[in-house]
Parts: C-alpha cells; structure tokens; sequence
C-alpha cells in the first residue's frame, strides 16, 4: 500500500508541483461551472473564440513584459463584448461574426509574438500550457478570480437561466438580455483566461466543454449538473497531471485525455440517458411491443 | 366587450425591417374578454403581442395595461409563446420553468421567497401539473409542455395573458383542455388575447375575434361576423368556400 501512497504524495513534496496541482483544480472547477452554461446554450464556438482571442492579449502583455493573465483578459473581454454586440444584428449569423473575429485576433497575437526573437519556445508554452513554470502570484490569481466567477454564477444563476430557457419571455418581462449575454461571454473569458496555464490556449476549450458535456449525461437538475461538472474538471485536472508526473508527458494533453475519457464512460454508461441505458430501453420497448398484441388476444377471448 | 378595460391599443404601428407589419391597429381586450387575433400568415398577429410585450418599437400609437402605459405594467402581462421557442432540453423541473415566469419580480440576488412558491403551486394547480411539478421538462408531451408555459405565465397573477398559437400543432384533446382552461381564466376575470390561424377553435373558444391584415378588418363576437365579405377581404381570397365552411358563415 505505501507503494501506491508514495505515488500519490511525492509529486506534493515538489513546489511546483504543489502549484500545479491547485491551478489545475480551481481551473478544472470554475470551467465546469461555467461550462454548464457553455454547453447548455449551445456556446462552444463562442468558449473557442474566446480561446483564441485572448492570445493577442497575452501577446502584448508578453511584449511588454507584463502580467499575462491581465492583458488576456483585457483581449478575450474586449473580443467578448464585441461579439455579443455584432451578434445582436440578426442579418450575419453569429457563428459567422465569431469566425472572423477570432481568426483576426489568432493572427494578430502570431504576429505580435514573432516580433520577438527566439519566440517559438514561448509561443509553444502558450498554445500547450505552462503549468509546471507558475508562480505564486498566479495561483492566487486563478483561486481569486475563480471564487469571484463562481459566487457570480450563482448569484445571476436564475436570470441566466431564464435568459437560456426563453430569450423573449426573459426580455418581455424587462430583463436585460443583452447584458445578461456579455456578464455571461466576460466570464467565460475570465474562466478561459485563469485556465490557460493549465492546458494552453487550444485545449482550454475542453476543460470548458467537456467535464459539463459528461455531468449533462448524467442528470436533469441544473445544480447537480453544475457540481458534477465542477467535481469532474477538478478530478480530471489532478489526475492528468498525477499521469503527466509519473509518466513524464504533456500534463495539459493528459488533463484532456482524462476529462474526455471520462466524457465517453459518462456518454455510454449513464444510468438513465446513456448508450447502454437507451440500448436497454428500446429492447424493453420492442419486447413490449410483441407482448402487446398476445395479450389483446387473450382479452378478446373472455 | 363584457366588462372594463384592460388592454388598450390605440392606432398601433410598427415598422420591422422597413415595412409595415401592422398599421393603426385599436383593439380593447376588458375583463371577461377571451379575444382571438385571426389572419392569414404575415397579416401581424404575432407583431401585435410583440408590441403589446414591448419587444418591437412602436411607431406610432399606444399600449396600456390596466390603465398604465404596458412598459411600466411588465408584471401584469403573461405570455405563453410557441413551443418552439423555448430550450426544451434545459436541466430543470416543471416547478423550476414556472419559477423562472417569476424572476423580474424576485429581483436580483434573491432567492424566491414563500409568496413566489405560493404563487408556483397556484399555477400549477390552475393547469393540473402539481403531481408533474419535479419532472424534468424534457420528458413532457407536447400538451403538458404547453400547459407548463401556460403555468409559467401564470406565476405572476397576470391581468392580461397573451397565447402565440396556442391551437397548432396540439392534438384535439388537448386543445380541447386548453379551451376549457382558457374558458376557467376568463371568468375568474382575466383578459386574454391569443393569436391563432384555427378558425374552428377560434369561434368556439373565443369571446370576441379580432379580423387581422395589417390592419383590423373587423371586430365583434363570432356570432355578429357573419358577413362573408369581411373574411374573405382578411383573408385576401376572392371566393373560398373551405373558409366559408369552416367559419359556418357560408349561405
């Protein structure tokens, strides 16, 4: 038993491991958070945008020699806000106006970081992650503002879903749904932005999408739905990096890894909703429906 | 008219996209008033509730609810829009939908307090969905999805409910339970205006019909409609006996 014990806590005895870790679970939760929301409004394309449109941000910011995190954070949202009002005129789909703009805003950031020399190594840490160069200051960062996401989430939760189950109802009974849709955009930023150093600027939208996809199998209560993603990103981010320490691989690969493993067990073996579940009830169901017609039989013989 | 009024347009125009959907439209709907919104497609039915929602600009003209302009009267209005225009797929149960009918009047960074629950159960029962309340509304029929918004708009003890069509695409018995439960609303003295293009049950339900093109052709209880001409002209068609038939107005 030591064995696996000492497996469990040697990476604890490593600094930055130690950081690893709590960046990867407070990413891992705040994303199933506010993934639930991602998945339930049909919103991946947009957590994709984002993604890419913090790069430029983080560009700058890497220019300038400055706080990352922040001047990511400035791009996604300023790309947020200009999403969710370009999207607001009916006559270009939305899906479209995210197209060219996160296109632009990947280009851009290529662009800024390659005025920089020996610019390939950083421009890899921030497509594939850095979580094993994080400091400190960066840990607090991510467990400050994932609390803040998280309290928000839950003090909006009842406009946010009456916005996502009936946009007219929501805007009849004088809600705002245009502010409601960029609180909603900027904190998919900030969840994007707070998670970049765990998994890199590509996977991020899976720690967004995923561990939310695997708790929608799962179950049809929004709050449940919410804490199972949260526990799933959390795990998911934990035991990724235990695969990545032990086996010496990409840790920010192996997060996905996990979480998408777990989608797919999730996505066949649900209890009510799954693979293996819908397979069972449509054999029930063909049963009955030879049962049926014998037992008409029988009651026309009485 | 059978008693006072509630909703009032007056001269309502509304332009969408450059063309005019509907033109100095005046419609009265008092307590007691079940009125049906009767045209073809595109005549501007579903515009009229709109404006009346407050979710088109009006060019011109008016809308009051119980005296006050219906921008300042939000809580007074319930609206049952078509199936289709909700998230059907959406986690929550058929007491959370109904909630949501009430979350302008929570206010935010509240949590529904005994008077919202109240006004829930009340809802609930008014449309026979209590012992449904926790089922998860992905795995309602097609009449228990419409008797939930219904149930929704109810959460707030409206004066007013507006219906989109709440006749299409439902089988007969259940149009024939939301007639009877839209009949139960009326005479507890609500007003309802619902739009729908059934003329078999809009003559049967309704208490008044509303002839729309644009514009309102003509107003009054099925029975004083009898005049052929003023259907056919809502309708645009020169001669239709199907239409005729169906309305019983035919010679």
């Amino acid at each position: 038993m030591s064995t696996v014990l000492d497996l469990i806590s040697e990476p604890w005895t490593q600094v930055f491991m130690r950081r690893a870790f709590l960046v990867a679970l407070f990413a891992g939760i705040v994303c199933g958070v506010i993934g639930t929301f991602v998945v339930l409004r049909g919103m991946a394309f947009i957590g994709d945008a984002v993604a890419h449109a913090v790069f430029p941000g983080i560009a700058i910011g890497y220019v300038l020699q400055a706080n990352l995190a922040i001047w990511g954070g400035i791009a996604g949202v300023a790309t947020a806000f200009t999403v969710a009002t370009v999207s607001q005129n009916r006559r270009l789909k939305e899906d479209t106006v995210i197209g060219v703009f996160f296109a632009f805003a990947f280009a851009l950031g290529v662009v800024l970081v390659s005025t920089q020399s020996n610019y390939t190594g950083d421009l890899a840490s921030f497509l594939f992650g850095q979580i094993l160069g994080i400091s400190d200051a960066d840990v607090w960062i991510v467990g400050g503002v994932g609390a803040v996401l998280v309290v928000v989430t839950l003090l909006a939760r009842k406009e946010l879903v009456a916005v996502s189950v009936d946009r007219e109802m929501a805007a009849a009974s004088g809600l705002s749904v245009f502010w409601l849709d960029v609180l909603l955009y900027v904190m998919v930023t900030l969840a994007i932005v707070i998670s970049l150093q765990a998994v890199g600027n590509i996977l991020v939208l899976a720690l967004l999408v995923t561990p939310a996809a695997a708790a929608r199998m799962l179950t049809d209560r929004l709050d449940v739905m919410m804490l199972l993603a949260a526990c799933i990103g959390g795990a998911g981010g934990v035991g990724g990096l235990y695969l990545s320490y032990h086996h010496d691989l990409a840790s920010g690969g192996l997060i996905v890894l996990v979480l998408t493993t777990v989608f797919f067990l999730s996505w066949i073996l649900a209890p009510r909703h799954g693979l293996i579940a819908h397979r069972r009830a449509a054999q029930r169901h063909s049963e009955g429906l030879v049962l049926e017609p014998a037992l008409d039989e029988n009651d026309s013989h009485l | 008219m059978n008693d006072e009024p509630v909703l009032v347009l007056q001269s309502v125009t509304v332009r969408l996209g450059g063309r005019i959907a509907i033109e100095r439209v005046d419609l009265t709907v008092g307590r007691r008033d079940l009125v049906a919104l009767v045209g073809p497609n595109g005549a501007g039915k579903t515009t009229v509730l709109r404006a009346v929602l407050g979710l088109v600009p009006l060019e011109d003209g008016a809308v009051s609810v119980g005296g006050l302009p219906a921008r300042r009267a939000r809580a007074a209005i319930g609206y049952v829009p078509q199936h289709h225009a909700f998230a059907w797929d959406f986690p929550i149960s058929v007491a959370g939908v109904v909630m949501t009918g009430r979350t302008r009047a929570i206010g935010w960074f509240r949590r529904p307090a005994a008077p919202d629950r109240e006004a829930v159960e009340e809802a609930l029962a008014r449309v026979g969905m209590v012992e449904l309340r926790a089922r998860p509304i992905g795995e309602l029929s097609g009449g228990q999805r419409q008797r939930v918004l219904v149930a929704r708009a109810l959460a707030l003890r409206p004066a007013v409910l507006l219906l989109d069509e709440p006749f299409s695409g439902v089988d007969l018995p259940t149009q024939e339970a939301l007639s009877e439960l839209l009949d139960g609303l009326v005479a507890e003295g609500r007003a309802v205006l619902m739009t729908t293009h059934d003329l078999a049950a809009a003559a049967e339900t309704a208490t008044r019909l509303c002839l729309l093109n644009r514009t309102v052709i003509g107003e009054g209880s099925p029975s004083e409609l009898r005049d052929p001409a003023l259907w056919l002209e809502t309708f645009g068609v020169a001669r239709s006996r199907q239409l005729l038939f169906a309305l019983g107005v035919s010679e």
